[in-house]
This record gives structure tokens, C-alpha cells and sequence, in this order.
């Protein structure tokens, strides 16, 4: 019982100086962290910034978007609005569908949508990934921004289409 | 005119000066190490903006301390909470006035040096349990309280490892159990009495309230402990007093058991200095390393590790000099 004790303070003694040489290695290495506003970090892999639409495979200035609305429907704090160009004819043909089912309509249904406006105030996005979740042509995505400070409130309001393009033309330069 | 003042007295208020200085000195030039190495030793650059590598960063703080309102809270003892922290940072000045920096270094060799810092740095005490208790402050109550206990148990071992030094040189002043080591390592009192060393050096991290001792200012627990409610000069002069204490406590243990300012080759006060600097460098690195021990093993290791060696020790050092 006794020499237990003894061995355990003599280990918890030899623990001490242990701990003195961690301390005393990480001293003199290399430091692990960037001065910021002269060093910045790249963007983080799996960093969850907000969200930002992902480019089309034919086209870098367009996004997948659809315009369907999910994300819009879906997002708890309704901080996403969305503006598309329905092409007129689909609109017309809904109205004209009792009447009787004319030639246009099947043909304007093929009509894309064009995304117009895709804007998403931050300030009040709680990062909880439903829009990136339910989008149905995986159009959403999270940015890898790290650098997210702003001097007001409407810094954080992003227009994600102009972010799109601004990045596609800045890719082609 | 100068005539009718009485020398010792100049001796003393120029002796004051020069200690104030020092203390003031001293407290930026380790508020500034003690930041740099924390960064360190979490790898990150520590204070970097003000001033060329942040040198400058404590007295930016300072000044900030300085400019701010002092404030009391609603209430708190008036009188009381603004006499604890002066009396706080007033014994250290006295402490200073009897340490040997060198063989000429000395502002008043007392015969009773040792003694007297024992005793005036026991006067911090008063100062934190005032702080806690006029603050109206159950934080800064619990922190007193802790400070008391912490204090009344770690006074004996420290006492205790001072003795056997006592005994060997018969003398109490700190001149003279200087300048009666050798000046290689090995004829310092350290090397004859290595078990009191090392409990003196615990003891004074224990009493100086650094860590893994901190409990009465423990921010995780107790926010701030005794000096909660201070702002502004009040915790600048509790802070001022920490460190100066720690350099007291330094400055005593390179005197009592590394030769003071004796040391290889030239003597003087440039070893004392770097022994002074090299303990509050160990001290701090012992801060950045170890967590804070619990409160009853704060006390366990005082009276069922510290005591019991620091007296068997004793006994053991007083057969040698009988026999």
C-alpha cells in the first residue's frame, strides 16, 4: 500500500518534468497560426460558408437552377428570394388548359426558365443546409469563403447569381 | 540644508525611487515574456501589433488601465476596497529595500533582511481578504477565502525549508548568506539542501498565487476571484503587486539556495539578474504547462507531502550540524 503510493507520486513527479518538455518542444516550433489581415488563409475544403450556386457544365455564367422554388419553400427563415423569367407561354397555357389543350403548351413547358435574381440574406441564415439538401438539380452548394466580416447589415445580403458571374469572369481572365 | 536631513533617510527615498522604478520596469519587461511565451507555447505569435513584434503591447495595456474610471460597486466598502490594493503593492517596496542585488547593491542591510520579507510579503494576505470581503462579491469572497487557507498552509512549509538554511549560516541577514556560497553551483546552498529548494520553490509559486496554485483568482471558477470587481488602477495594482511578489520570491530563492550574486568567473549583480530572470522564466513556463490543481489537493500536497519533508529535512540538517 505504502510502496504503491510512493511509485505513484515518483510517476506523478516524472509526469511533471514530461509535461515541462512538451511545453518546452512546441516552444521553439514553428508557429501554426497566419497574421490576418497581412496572411490569409485559402479557401477551407469542408469549410461551411454561405451557400453559393453551382456553375452548369456547358455555360460557367449560368447556374443549374430550375426556378423551382424548393429552396425558397424549404428555407426556415425565408432568407432566400428567387426571380425567374417563367416563360409567358406556360402561364397562358395553365389559364388556357380548360378550354382545350392547344398546340403551344407541351412546347412551352420545354422552355427553361431563366434564372433572373438569386439573393440570400445571411443575416438571418442559420447554415442549417436544407436549400442544399432538397435542391432537386443540386444547384446550391456551401462556399468555402472564410472571410465573411462586413462593416453593415447589407454586406450579408449576397446576390449569388452576380457572385457566379463575377467568379466565371474572373476564372476566364 | 542637506545637513539637516538625515542620511539614512535620503538612503531610503532614493532607495524607494529606484525600487518603484524597478518594480514598474520589471512588470513590463514579464508581462511582455509571459505573453510572448503563452504564444509560443500554443503556437500562435502572441502580442504581434503594437510596436515592432509587440514589444510595446504593455504599456499600451497599461495605459489603457490607467485611463480607465475607477469605479466602485454598489454596495462594496468604500474605504476598504480602495485600501486593499495599496496595501497590496506597498510591502513589496519594503521587500526590495533588503535584498542584495550585489556586493554593492544594497539599499539597507538589515540583519533581520530574511525575516522582514517573510513578514511583509504575509501582509499580501490582509490585502486580498479585504479585497474580497468589501467587494461585496461572492466571487471575490470565495476567492479571499481560498487565499487565506492557501496561504496559512504553504507559509509553514515555506518557513520550515527557510530554517535549515538559517542553521548553516547562523545569520539572517541576506548579505551574509550570500556572500557565504561559493560561487560555483555546486557550494550554492541549493546543491547542500536540494529537498528544501524544491519545496521552497513550490511553496513560493503556492504563495505568489501563481499556477498550478492560482486558486483565488481561478477565472474558470471564480470569474476573477478577489480581484473581480476591480477595473481600471485597482486590478493594475493587485497585477503590479502579483508580479512584483513573484520577484520577490525569485530574488529570494537566487539568494537563499543559488548563491545570490555570487557566480562563476566575475561576480556581481549581472548573475543575480540572470538567476532572478531565469526562475520567473521557469516560473512561467510552469504556468503555461500545468492545469490548476483542485482545491483539496492544493492542501494535500501541502500537509501530507510538504510539511512532513520540510521537517524531516530539518531534523536531518540539524543532526549534520550537531554532529
Amino acid at each position: 500500500m505504502m510502496v504503491k503510493k510512493f511509485r505513484d507520486t515518483l510517476t506523478g513527479l516524472w509526469s511533471l518534468l514530461v509535461g515541462l518538455k512538451v511545453t518546452a518542444v512546441n516552444f521553439v516550433r514553428p508557429e501554426v497560426t497566419v497574421h490576418y489581415p497581412r496572411q490569409t488563409v485559402p479557401s477551407l475544403e469542408g469549410y461551411r460558408g454561405h451557400i453559393e450556386l453551382v456553375p452548369s457544365q456547358d455555360d460557367p455564367f449560368k447556374s443549374k437552377c430550375i426556378v423551382c422554388m424548393t429552396c425558397v419553400r424549404m428555407c426556415p427563415t425565408s432568407c432566400i428570394s428567387v426571380a425567374g423569367s417563367k416563360p409567358k407561354k406556360k402561364t397562358a397555357g395553365k389559364d388556357q388548359a380548360a378550354d382545350a389543350d392547344s398546340g403551344d403548351t407541351p412546347k412551352a413547358q420545354k422552355a427553361k426558365p431563366e434564372l433572373e435574381s438569386f439573393v440570400v440574406d445571411f443575416t438571418y441564415c442559420s447554415l442549417c443546409g436544407l436549400c442544399v439538401q432538397n435542391c432537386p438539380t443540386g444547384a446550391l452548394r456551401f462556399s468555402t469563403d472564410v472571410y465573411l466580416a462586413g462593416f453593415s447589415r447589407q454586406d450579408f445580403v449576397f446576390d449569388l447569381l452576380g457572385r457566379l458571374q463575377s467568379q466565371a469572369e474572373h476564372k476566364e481572365q | 540644508m542637506i545637513d539637516a536631513i538625515p542620511a539614512p533617510f535620503i538612503v531610503v527615498s532614493v532607495g524607494l525611487a529606484a525600487v518603484m522604478a524597478f518594480i514598474g520596469a520589471n512588470a513590463l519587461v514579464l508581462v511582455y515574456l509571459e505573453r510572448k511565451i503563452a504564444g509560443f507555447i500554443q503556437r500562435r505569435p502572441g502580442p504581434y501589433e503594437v510596436g515592432p513584434q509587440g514589444i510595446l503591447q504593455p504599456v499600451a495595456d497599461g495605459l489603457k488601465l490607467v485611463g480607465k474610471q475607477l469605479f466602485t460597486p454598489k454596495g462594496a466598502d468604500g474605504v476598504l476596497y480602495w485600501l486593499a490594493p495599496m496595501i497590496s503593492i506597498a510591502p513589496t517596496l519594503v521587500c526590495f529595500l533588503v535584498i542584495p542585488f550585489g556586493p554593492r547593491l544594497q539599499i539597507i542591510n538589515s540583519n533581520v533582511g530574511l525575516i522582514l520579507i517573510l513578514a511583509f510579503t504575509g501582509v499580501n494576505v490582509l490585502a486580498l481578504c479585504i479585497a474580497g470581503w468589501s467587494s461585496q462579491n461572492k466571487y471575490a469572497l470565495l476567492g479571499a477565502a481560498r487565499d487565506i487557507s492557501q496561504s496559512v498552509a504553504y507559509e509553514i512549509p515555506l518557513l520550515l525549508s527557510v530554517l535549515p538554511i538559517v542553521f548553516i549560516t547562523g545569520s539572517l541577514n541576506l548579505f551574509d548568506i550570500a556572500s557565504s556560497q561559493g560561487p560555483w553551483p555546486w557550494q550554492w546552498y541549493g546543491a547542500y539542501q536540494p529537498v528544501a529548494f524544491v519545496i521552497f520553490f513550490i511553496c513560493a509559486l503556492a504563495e505568489t498565487n501563481r499556477n498550478p496554485f492560482d486558486l483565488p483568482e481561478a477565472e474558470s471558477e471564480l470569474t476573477a476571484g478577489f480581484h473581480t470587481e476591480y477595473s481600471g488602477m485597482g486590478f493594475g495594482m493587485f497585477f503590479l503587486a502579483e508580479y512584483a511578489y513573484m520577484v520577490v520570491a525569485s530574488c529570494l530563492t537566487a539568494i537563499l539556495f543559488l548563491g545570490g550574486f555570487q557566480g562563476p568567473v566575475a561576480s556581481g549583480w549581472w548573475w543575480f539578474l540572470a538567476k532572478v530572470y531565469l526562475l520567473l522564466l521557469l516560473i512561467i513556463w510552469i504556468r503555461w504547462t500545468y492545469p490548476r490543481v483542485r482545491f483539496d489537493q492544493l492542501l494535500n500536497i501541502c500537509w501530507k507531502w510538504l510539511i512532513p519533508l520540510a521537517v524531516l529535512n530539518l531534523l536531518g540538517t540539524l543532526l549534520v550540524i550537531a554532529l
